[in-house]
């Protein structure tokens, strides 16, 4: 990465415009055509420095929701209860943690309604318990990370 | 397995905060808006809409909250920010609104909840998520948030992934 990707990436963290053409403005600041400064984002996400770029949805202003869960899952059983949750469309992301609730994923659902019974699902096909951690109330989120 | 499949059948038919073109665009950008100099002109010209009536309807969803921004995800790894940590906090009932946001207002933080305890296995009520490019540095952020929480903290933990088992983002079915 380069100077001129350090400020693009920086920059495209914060959001751009609603408008027909969105990208002049940043390409304006960082002194490139606009054509220039699309191939550079291309180049991006096909390195991977970016993982997405686009709207960034709010399922619970959708209807929906996004809730964290944990589990205990006993050492043995690990990798396979790991892809009897992932099997779960619902799953969106899934870490193994180093603690004794120690599998971690995040649900969601495009009712809020639904997680309780896709809860109850995972329950079932693991025979584990699922510790759920809704948020009750949220204080930030979307962080920039400066490069 | 057919108990759950029909409970979702039958929670979808609840009314919907979007209409059915709302939804054709969030399945048209799910992964992402289109890379040209006019995208929200080729994504009319794909879903056969008028580009007026697209752009009015994202600036709508953007009001309303479903679309937080229009932006890039940066992929933590790639620029450098290795070390990821989930912090939990225990902190009295009373205070966690105020300490909450004073948490969430470090820079350092990226996701700042407030999630129920599971007692007597889990006693943490604050979840913040610190990142950094090495170890010392997460440390001393973590550190921060101690030295902000003081005394009425009693308690904390702090957990690393070891691995990512899945990730994929939010998927409307079309």
């Amino acid at each position: 990465m380069d100077e001129t990707d350090r400020r693009l990436v920086n920059r495209l963290q914060e959001g751009l415009p609603v408008s027909r053409r969105p990208f002049d403005e940043i390409a304006d600041t960082l002194g490139l055509s606009v054509d220039a400064l699309l191939e550079r984002i291309q180049r991006l996400l096909d390195d991977k420095v970016l993982t997405r770029f686009g709207p960034m949805f709010n399922a619970e202003n959708l209807g929906g929701a996004l809730s964290l869960c944990a589990m205990q899952v006993p050492r043995d059983r690990y990798d396979e209860v790991a892809q009897q949750v992932n099997v779960f469309p619902e799953v969106a992301h899934n870490y193994e943690r180093d603690h004794s609730l120690n599998m971690w994923f995040v649900l969601a659902t495009e009712r809020a309604e639904q997680a309780a019974t896709v809860i109850a699902a995972i329950e079932q096909a693991t025979a584990c318990k699922v510790y759920d951690l809704p948020k009750q109330e949220e204080f930030y989120i979307g962080l920039k990370l400066a490069v | 397995m057919m108990r759950y499949q029909d409970a979702l059948t039958d929670t979808a038919q609840h009314a919907e905060p979007i209409d059915a073109v709302d939804r054709q665009i969030i399945v048209a950008t799910q992964a992402g808006l289109p890379l040209v100099a006019a995208p929200y002109d080729a994504l009319a010209e794909q879903l056969g809409l008028d580009v007026n009536d697209v752009l009015a309807r994202v600036a709508a969803m953007q009001a309303s909250g479903i679309i937080r921004r229009i932006a890039a995800v940066p992929n933590h790894y790639a620029l450098g920010y290795t070390v990821n940590g989930m912090t939990v906090w225990n902190i009295p009932d009373e205070l966690i609104s105020e300490f909450g946001r004073q948490v969430g207002s470090l820079d350092f933080v990226s996701h700042c909840y407030r999630r129920p305890r599971h007692l007597p296995l889990w006693p943490y009520n604050l979840f913040a998520m610190v990142h950094g490019c090495t170890q010392q540095d997460v440390d001393e952020k973590i550190a921060v948030i101690g030295a902000l929480l003081g005394d009425h903290c009693r308690g904390h933990e702090v957990l690393y992934s070891k691995r990512i088992l899945k990730k994929t983002g939010l998927r409307l079915k079309g």
